[in-house]
């Protein structure tokens, strides 16, 4: 059921992401390549909340594709940003491949936790086998090259938003062929009704496994540049609160559309800056605040709250015409 | 044009629940085109019947001859994919899709492309198939909207109309015309013989009403505690006393 | 031989720590059907408070076998409270609605909770050690345990057991057992749906608040150990099926006991081990050993 409006508000928001280099300071450009590079995983994770479930255990992806790029540059001496990206979304699709044979055939709670205890295994694995992972220190990772290049400092921090940038715009593109594709709708609705699914012939757990090879892909890719942004790989990537928080900005966002968890995670980024400015103390408590509130009024998150008020502004015109 | 295997075939079909005999060795054959009633009280094994060829339950003895291939035990996919379909008492339609949604991912399973990802849903020859489709069954005027603004007799409709879309060779019918209002019924039952008979599809309904299935029938299965007692022309089967005590309780 | 002593040992002290985390978690999803990542946070909380009211009173000069006492009355203060408040100002208002939903409500309160110790108490770790020192040690295979860890096995067996007994011979339990069952007993029966729910998560709280003030005199309380915590509390659940107390304790058992022989014979794998029999049990029997069977057959 797409709407025929012509997306104003997404068209503003891109050409703002575009230009954003040439206009804000680059501390909040950082931040931007953050949030881009994280909204790949918040969109994974709620590709599967349409379908009614809840992944409970991105952070799985995410530290494989994170530790993809930390294992290169630590014991393969790989650099190159071009190299490493599809390296990541590679590991993190063949590990999705392995642990989605069982997670299609599971749903509810059950698929939260078992989703858990898949990423908490590599977590513990992170944290114990420090002499290969570098245990709580982490890895450091330099900035990558580009195709042997290393681009030169002073325009440095806006090629890697722009690489994110350019990433972003891609991933995008697939997941709105993915959600108008036959799968993606089986996807939808998969979350209404399975048994018309399985009499139709088609197979649940197909679209389930297939879906979560896409959504491990993009954790992967996501984990991969967020190790180029920070610098800094930590065991804390496969933590199961790290997974609660990208499924609470999915919530946050609005996970029914595309848009909405780019705004869910730009948004994100932007509070937990400030949080951390002025009460680093209670980041958590303001998160789970922000949480709760959301929740109790507004589940369908922000982006619900633009289309609301996009349909009240169109009505608004077309009075204005008729009247 | 007559197939030389019957479309459906149970030999000595048997499913027990608890010590009693939902399905008795029920030995029934179906050919190409046939238009089959089946009545039977509440518990009669008229569902338990529907169940054991859909695949939703497995038998305990005897065989399920879809097409001459053994189909006993497969799992309602696969036996959807042999070309049976099957529309529900309760309509099970996608409720947060539109009515062309559903036809359309209908017409996608139907055509193996079903977990296609790159090519959209709303591709040309099957939008233009699913807006007949929806044209057949009197729901074009619903196409684009959400399934839950149609009445009860349209989403009744929308369910058989999804079940058709997979072109089946035997379309099952679980009580088409329940919850549907008595001035309805007819009109339904009408769109929906007509529709089925001019594809040519093989249809079995399981019905309530007596009315329906005398009008409607060709052939009647009455099904009494797990097994067919009567199967012939609706007019002399239902004429029989036998069968009319056990299907209404009465003479 | 004195090496299977001592992860015998090792591992009855873990499985009731383990016990009385997951003994709540398990009540709660039972009976609402919730799985609540905060229980991990009032079983902090409880530590916390236990801890608090224990130092406190010891240092008002009061004998050092009042801290107890004062232990447990930190844990009723934090069940009493944050039950009926959790229940009835934010779960209520979820009940019904979809998972993901009702997981990150709970997530955020588990979040609150966690900072709100923090900001009350700081960042240094706080160690009531009266009740632990009083009871004295003794030494297995020159390795010193306390009298405090043999009491704490104790009380929890006994707490199982009270907990048995409450659902077996008392209205209440069962009425939670036929809920657990079957949800739609409770309209059945006529009970006033509310006030039970109410009354069940309380029990759940409290079972999280004495848990964590019986665990506190053991170690040194510091913030970030709900974290830990909650999900353990998921593990041994998820294998001794969610719902069932009986569950609670096997699977207690059985991660107790799979962390000492880890601890003992291979540390590494540690916490793998636990996290990888989640996953084996969820594999095999997904509804945990003592669960009941959920998923819908497609």
């Amino acid at each position: 059921m797409g709407s025929n409006r012509l997306p104003l508000a997404p068209l503003f928001g891109a050409i703002l992401l575009v230009a954003a280099p040439l206009v804000v300071p680059s501390w909040i450009l950082f931040i931007l390549t953050l949030a881009l590079a994280k909204f790949m995983v918040v969109l994974a994770v709620a590709l599967f909340l349409r379908a009614g479930l809840v992944s409970f255990g991105h952070g799985l992806f995410y530290a494989v594709g994170a530790y993809t790029v930390g294992f290169g540059v630590k014991w393969a001496g790989l650099r190159d940003a071009l190299l490493l990206v599809p390296l990541g979304i590679l590991c993190a699709a063949v590990v999705a491949a392995f642990v989605g044979v069982v997670m299609a055939r599971y749903r509810g709670v059950f698929f939260a936790m078992l989703n858990l205890a898949f990423s908490m295994i590599l977590y513990a694995a992170l944290l114990k086998l420090y002499w290969v992972t570098g245990g709580t220190d982490g890895i450091g990772v330099r900035p990558p090259t580009f195709l042997g290049v290393m681009p030169p400092r002073a325009i440095a921090r806006m090629s890697y938003y722009y690489f994110t940038l350019m990433l972003t715009g891609v991933v995008i593109y697939a997941v709105y062929r993915f959600l108008a594709s036959p799968l993606g709708f089986f996807l939808k609705a998969l979350g209404e009704n399975e048994i018309r699914i399985e009499y139709s012939g088609e197979s649940v757990r197909r679209v389930i496994y297939l879906t979560y090879i896409l959504s491990g892909a993009l954790g992967g890719l996501a984990g991969v540049l967020v190790a180029f942004t920070v610098g800094h790989i930590v065991p804390e990537y496969a933590f199961w609160i790290q997974s609660g928080e990208f499924v609470f900005v999915a919530l946050l966002g609005g996970y029914g559309s595309v848009p909405g968890p780019l705004v869910g995670t730009i948004a994100f980024e932007f509070i937990r800056t400030y949080a951390s400015k002025y009460a680093p103390e209670a980041w958590q408590m303001t998160l789970g605040i922000i949480m709760l509130l959301t929740i109790l009024f507004r589940p369908g998150g922000l982006w619900t709250i633009y289309e609301a008020l996009a349909s009240r502004l169109s009505r608004g015109w077309r009075g204005a015409e008729s009247g | 044009m007559a197939d030389i295997e019957p479309i459906l075939q149970t030999i000595d079909l048997t499913r027990s629940f608890d010590m009693v005999k939902a399905a008795d060795a029920i030995n029934v054959t179906m050919g190409h085109g046939e238009l089959v009633g089946i009545v039977g009280a509440n518990g009669s094994g008229k569902t338990t019947f529907l169940n054991l060829i859909t695949g939703y339950i497995k038998p305990e003895r005897g065989r399920i001859l879809i097409m001459g291939r053994d189909s006993a035990g497969l799992p309602p996919r696969l036996i959807a994919k042999r070309g049976i379909a099957r529309s529900f008492q309760i309509p099970q339609l996608y409720t947060g899709l539109s009515v062309q949604e559903n036809v359309l991912l209908s017409l996608a399973a139907a055509s193996g492309k079903g977990l296609g990802f790159w090519r959209p849903l709303y591709q040309g020859p099957w939008v233009e198939e699913s807006l007949e489709i929806l044209d057949r069954f009197g729901l074009k005027g619903y196409a684009e909207r959400p399934v839950g603004e149609l009445p009860e007799g349209g989403r009744k409709l929308l369910d058989i109309a999804l079940s058709f879309a997979l072109k089946p060779r035997l379309l099952l019918m679980d009580e088409p015309t329940s919850g549907v209002s008595i001035e309805d019924k007819f009109q339904v039952m009408d769109t929906l013989v007509r529709v089925l008979q001019e594809s040519d599809i093989t249809t079995i309904f399981v019905e309530h009403d007596m009315e329906v299935v005398q009008r409607y029938g060709r052939r009647v299965l009455v099904f009494d505690n797990g097994r067919v007692i009567a199967d012939g022309d609706p007019a002399s089967v239902l004429a029989d006393p036998e069968v009319r005590k056990a299907v209404l309780g009465r003479v | 031989m004195a090496l299977l002593t001592i992860i015998g040992l090792d591992g009855a002290v873990f499985a009731a720590i383990l016990f009385l985390i997951s003994v709540g978690l398990t009540l709660i999803f039972g009976v609402l059907r919730i799985l609540n990542v905060a229980h991990g946070g009032i079983y902090a909380f409880g530590a916390y408070m236990g801890t608090y009211l224990a130092l406190g009173l010891l240092g008002l000069g009061y004998s050092p076998y009042w801290s107890y006492l004062m232990l447990l009355a930190g844990a009723l203060l934090v069940g009493l409270t944050f039950g009926p408040v959790i229940e009835r100002l934010f779960l209520r208002r979820i009940y019904g609605q979809a998972e993901a939903i009702q997981l990150l409500l709970t997530f955020s309160i588990f979040l609150i909770l966690d900072d709100l110790m923090k900001l009350i108490w700081g960042t240094k770790p706080m160690f009531v050690s009266a009740p632990y020192i009083l009871l004295g040690q003794f030494s297995v295979a020159g390795i010193t345990y306390s009298w405090y860890h043999i009491l704490l096995i104790g009380l929890s067996v006994a707490f199982g057991g009270s907990l048995m007994w409450v659902v077996r011979a008392t209205r209440f339990g069962k009425l939670v057992v036929a809920v657990i069952h079957d949800r739609e007993i409770s309209v059945a029966v006529g009970i006033n749906v509310n006030r039970f729910y109410t009354v069940a998560f309380t029990l759940g709280a409290l079972c999280a608040a004495v848990g964590g003030a019986l665990i506190a005199p053991t170690i040194s309380v510091v913030p970030g150990f709900a974290v830990d915590v909650t999900v353990l509390g998921f593990a041994v659940i998820a294998i001794g099926g969610m719902g069932s107390l009986e569950g609670a304790a096997l699977g207690a058992l059985i991660v107790g006991l799979a962390r000492a022989l880890a601890i003992h014979l291979l540390p590494e794998l540690e916490l793998v081990a636990i996290y990888l029999m989640m996953v084996l049990v969820l594999l095999i029997r997904p509804q945990g050993l003592f669960g009941e069977v959920e998923l819908r057959r497609i």
